[in-house]
């Protein structure tokens, strides 16, 4: 491709993106909220890689479980957040999402994508890896990342919350939120979520955390107003 | 003795037409054919598996040009995944022991010459021997399946230990349909061997031309006749293991799967099995296996060596007796394989001397045919110089087993390259070198042409110090320990040590071709190699009374009758220094 | 070429010794109490491997070099004493010594499996699951907690399926990755399988075992050098066998106790 239609379709592009992002469509109501916690959530520990001295050596110190994640304030990071109910399925975006095994863990921990949406698994380590979701619904399988091959491309057809792990790597987790439109999020370590660009209408809007399980409410968004809506999980000791 | 009714009772019409001449023939010489073709694509097949492993096992994270159009799962990118090398180790393992090492010496070979060598028309049964061959090529066939279905071939060797092999796809790729495949091919196996042992035996005891006595019989129709007994009983186990272990992995039983297994982080619904009673199964007929891997081939070599060295062996009645012990020991001593498998440590004491005595029979023939090589006169051709190469790889293999067989030691050297380098020196160089001399030695019978004998020379001098090269070696990794079925080697004390692997994968790659110079010899003769006479070895046993290659009732309709032992060499006969089996001449009696 | 055969025999016969001979090939250091007892048993059996491998070679080359290539109408000789020698020879010699090898091998086995550890050995459960190991160490109370495989959570590092909110004994036990234990003290090291077979093998221990699912099985030992060994898997387990492995740590008594003390935190 020329240099100069790459640069005229770049500029395009970052005009067309910044213009989205200042104009949200005016009709599209917005659900927002914080995700907290109560009670003492159990104590991460550190996960022992001796095994596999070439991730191992990419720490300083050994990382954590990401089971519970919490923020300052007492909030809830990797949560998802979406529209269980009240919006029609959207199709799947052409844009992949993408998984990655690096340092001997999954980035991110909870990744949340669309039915028939690509997955891209890529391996960024020097070890390898056999990366096995096991889904309840969707079909099983697994498939092993020798350092240096391509990525895996995989999709699934049906809406469902898979846990992922590794066959090589024991401490290896992480979680697949595929989901039936685009209108989902997962928090950060501020435990916050915004939900945009929704049509007038009532919907039930779930919250998913891996240990602690899922919690719904109904909201009921007119034209263009923001509505807030909290989410608070008790915390389990152990 | 009524043999002369059994043998009448088996008369059959000449066959007819062209799928009852080269298909489902009854003739126990195209069996015997279609055994050994059957045998040598398996063990291309099995060779080229080992290449791939041993470049892998190098260069594991190689881009191996074509390898992904073999599997796109196990190789994407040409980059072989750990779990694709696992299923090249076990379908290596699975064809080289069951399809080339218990085929090609004993099925193919065994059912051409044992009944000609002892005066038969054919074998006792001859349906059930073609149903033998032909539930072979099935279980090859279903075997061969699991490289092309999706989940690919099994991961866990040749041995399939469970609860890897019975839980099912929980443990993990390959072990769902890939290793059902292997359940079946073994099993079908197994019927298909028994079905041929129990012909082996019947044609030898009943089947005896007029004069032929057991004592008079060649030592390699003793070997077939002794490793058909041994074969009995060891795949009689077999097949009945196998049917339990699919029932385990498809109707829910759990004869080898204790309660509590948690796999892919699923707790498996199975109670109460053991899976040390699969190993029990398994090395109960495993042991015996490789005793039937190798006594045709000594009973191969021994026949040839004798005609080689214009000489009879010190004693025939002595190497009977001995292939007799080592049979009959072979069953006393399959717990050595499990030493360390959490048996009670008292039958580790208890497998382990049987295990020492059967080096008082394996020794008496080495020294027997050393001891009978004084004072001969030794022909060398390409046939003698892989029977005499045996005798050089045999004594190799064989003296890593003192160590072997002492469980302390074993708790250093089990599980390491040792125990590789032991077996393959054995089984895969020594029993196959009996194969090799067979097949020098018999293709003028069975095709009436040589193989070319400046190519034959060629391959023997390739393979005799490649496979030095190659197998030597794992001896001493196995000594520091290096442990084997892994794909690549990854542990801080292997560093020092990978470029002896290298070397052997160098010496692998070498000494496989050579062997295509075999494979080449082989095709060519037998269209273009030199004409030969009905007995061009000057040699005594019945096969060499009879044209080559012999008509499709190999006495042409008459009995023969038997005046000698096969061990008339270096006599004054009329032919030459020895006098044939079937000749009624005297010859002046000799101390034997 | 009977004459070339014999001459290529004693080159392999030589080379394949000298690896051996010019100890290219070590064993690794033997860190264990019970170690030398099969370190000697290994050695004595070598040689006469070592001995009947060359010897056999030597033998069949000299009559390869004596008896290929004669005169046609040579004399056929027999070797002196027929196979009567022989066969005495193998019963006797080659008998009696490998028999004798097994009676006195029986000493180093029994050092490992038939003497009970002592009833102060140091207490640690290994677990094997695909693919790592696990090590478990009862914690200040002393008590190993129950094992629940149903709860088994690796996600959460919950390896062994312990059960803290309602078994008390399980809430101090300590997991680790590694096995660390103290220098010149007898472990008892209690072995559970939790999928499918494998097996624990350090070198320079002298110590190799299989893990049998539903089998309780245990080894013991002392270590007697502070320093990190590997403990690799040696029973085929799957795709990642080859790269299932731990560290065993030995430490000083002080060392080790200090680490429990962290470990506790």
């Amino acid at each position: 491709m020329q240099m100069k239609q790459m640069v005229i379709a770049g500029v395009v592009m970052l005009a067309a993106s910044a213009l989205a992002v200042a104009n949200p469509n005016p009709a599209g109501g917005t659900i927002t909220g914080k995700v907290t916690y109560t009670g003492t959530p159990a104590k991460m520990k550190p996960i022992d890689m001796s095994k596999e001295p070439s991730c191992a050596k990419m720490y300083t110190t050994p990382p954590t479980a990401e089971t519970v994640v919490t923020g300052p304030g007492d909030t809830l990071a990797d949560v998802v957040v979406y529209i269980s109910a009240g919006a029609p399925d959207d199709p799947a975006p052409s844009s992949a999402a993408v998984f990655t095994q690096k340092g001997c863990r999954y980035i991110p921990h909870v990744l949340a994508f669309q039915v028939n949406q690509e997955l891209k698994i890529v391996n960024e380590d020097q070890t390898s890896h056999n990366i096995h979701p096991l889904p309840k619904l969707n079909r099983e399988w697994n498939k092993s990342q020798p350092p240096g091959t391509p990525p895996i491309s995989e999709k699934y057809d049906k809406a469902e919350f898979i846990p992922v792990k590794c066959n090589v790597h024991p401490w290896m987790h992480g979680n697949f939120a595929v989901l039936k439109n685009s209108h989902y999020t997962v928090t950060g370590d501020n435990g916050t979520f915004t939900l945009p660009n929704l049509p007038p209408g009532k919907y039930t809007v779930t919250a998913w955390q891996e240990s602690y399980g899922d919690q719904s409410q109904d909201v009921t968004v007119s034209g263009g107003e923001t509505k807030t809506i909290n989410f608070v999980f008790k915390a389990k000791p152990y | 003795m009524s043999e002369t009714s059994a043998q009448q009772a088996h008369v059959h019409a000449p066959p007819e037409g062209f799928l009852r001449k080269y298909v489902f023939s009854l003739d126990h010489k195209v069996i015997g054919k279609q055994y050994y073709a059957l045998a040598l694509v398996a063990v291309f097949t099995g060779m080229f598996l080992s290449w791939l492993m041993r470049i892998h096992m190098v260069w594991p994270n190689a881009k191996i040009p074509g390898l992904e159009l073999l599997s796109k799962v196990g190789a994407p990118g040409g980059i072989m995944t750990p779990e694709y090398y696992l299923s090249l180790m076990t379908m290596h393992g699975t064809l080289m022991v069951f399809f080339v090492l218990t085929n090609a010496p004993f099925a193919a070979f065994g059912n051409y010459f044992l009944p000609i060598q002892i005066g038969a028309e054919d074998m006792a049964f001859p349906r059930f021997n073609m149903m033998s061959f032909w539930t072979t090529f099935v279980a090859w066939a279903v075997l061969m399946l699991a490289f092309v279905i999706p989940d690919g071939p099994p991961i866990a060797g040749w041995t399939e230990y469970t609860p890897l092999s019975a839980i099912g796809k929980d443990a993990g790729p390959g072990m769902e349909w890939g290793a059902s495949l292997w359940g079946i091919s073994i099993a079908l196996f197994c019927v298909g061997s028994l079905l041929g042992a129990l012909n082996f035996i019947a044609t030898t005891l009943d089947l005896r031309a007029k004069g032929m006595t057991l004592m008079r019989m060649p030592l390699c129709t003793w070997a077939w006749f002794i490793t058909s007994c041994i074969a009995l009983l060891a795949f009689a186990v077999l097949l009945p293991a196998c049917i339990l272990l699919i029932l385990d992995r498809h109707a829910g039983t759990s004869f080898f799967i204790p309660a509590g297994i948690v796999a892919s982080d699923r707790l498996q619904p199975h109670s109460g099995g053991s899976p040390l009673l699969w190993q029990h199964l398994f090395w109960f007929f495993g042991h015996p296996e490789v005793y039937i891997a190798i006594l045709p081939s000594m009973g191969i070599v021994s026949h040839i060596l004798i005609n080689s060295m214009r000489k009879p062996l010190l004693s025939a009645k002595v190497v009977i007796y001995s292939m007799m012990s080592i049979g009959f020991l072979s069953y006393m001593v399959w717990g050595h394989h499990m030493f360390l498998s959490g048996m009670n440590p008292m039958s580790g004491l208890a497998f382990s001397f049987p295990t020492l005595t059967i080096t008082i029979p394996a020794t008496i023939l080495t020294l027997i045919w050393l001891g009978s090589l004084y004072g001969a006169n030794i022909q060398i051709n390409s046939a003698s110089l892989f029977a005499l190469g045996f005798i050089s790889m045999f004594v190799a293999g064989g003296v890593s087993g003192f160590l072997l067989a002492q469980p302390s030691i074993d708790i250093y050297l089990h599980a390491t390259y040792f125990v590789v380098g032991h077996f393959h020196m054995v089984m895969g160089v020594a029993s196959l070198f009996g194969v090799f001399a067979g097949t020098y030695f018999w293709f003028p019978k069975m095709t009436g042409r040589f193989m070319n004998e400046g190519l034959g020379k060629l391959h023997f001098w390739i393979t005799f110090i490649g496979t030095y090269c190659i197998f030597m070696p794992f001896h001493y990794l196995g000594l520091i320990g290096n442990v084997r079925r892994y794909q690549s080697f990854v542990d801080d004390y292997m560093a020092p040590y990978l470029g002896v692997h290298k070397f052997m994968t160098i010496a692998a790659l070498i000494t496989g071709a050579g062997q295509l110079i075999f494979l080449f010899n082989l095709i060519y003769s037998r269209f273009k190699g030199k004409p030969a006479p009905d007995n061009p070895w000057n040699a005594t046993s019945l096969e060499w009374s009879i044209p080559s290659p012999p008509p499709w009732n190999n006495f042409g309709g008459k009995h023969p009758v038997v005046y000698h032992d096969p061990f008339q060499y270096g006599v004054k006969g009329s032919k030459g220094d020895f006098v044939m089996q079937d000749s009624p001449e005297q010859v002046p009696a000799s101390g034997d | 070429m009977g004459k070339f055969f014999a001459i290529v025999l004693v080159i392999i016969a030589v080379a394949s010794a000298y690896p051996i001979l010019a100890h290219h090939f070590p064993l690794p250091e033997d860190i264990s109490t019970h170690g030398h007892l099969i370190d000697d048993q290994l050695n004595e059996t070598m040689v006469e491997a070592g001995v009947s491998f060359v010897g056999a070679q030597l033998v069949l080359a000299a009559f390869l070099w004596s008896f290929t290539g004669r005169k046609p109408g040579s004399p056929l000789k027999n070797f002196p004493g027929g196979a009567r020698i022989l066969v005495v020879f193998a019963f006797v010699i080659v008998g009696l010594e490998v028999l004798a090898l097994g009676v006195l091998g029986q000493k180093a086995w029994a050092s490992v499996y038939f003497t009970a550890p002592s009833a102060d050995a140091l207490q640690v459960q290994a677990q094997a699951e695909q693919f790592a190991f696990y090590f478990r160490y009862p914690g200040p109370d002393g008590k190993f907690g129950q094992l629940h495989p149903e709860k088994i959570d690796e996600g959460n590092q919950n390896y062994f399926g312990l059960d803290p909110e309602n078994d008390v004994a399980a809430r101090d036990d300590i997991v680790s990755g590694e096995l660390v234990i103290p220098v010149n003290k007898e472990i008892h090291l209690m072995m559970h399988g939790k999928d499918v077979g494998h097996s624990f093998y350090v070198r320079e221990l002298r110590i190799q075992q299989d893990f049998m699912p539903g089998l309780d099985l245990a080894v013991h030992f002392t270590a007697t050098k502070v320093g990190k060994y590997e403990i690799v898997c040696t029973q085929l387990c799957g795709l990642g066998h080859y790269n299932m492995k731990a560290y065993l740590n030995v430490m000083s008594q002080a060392d080790y106790d200090n680490w429990l003390k962290q470990q506790s935190q």
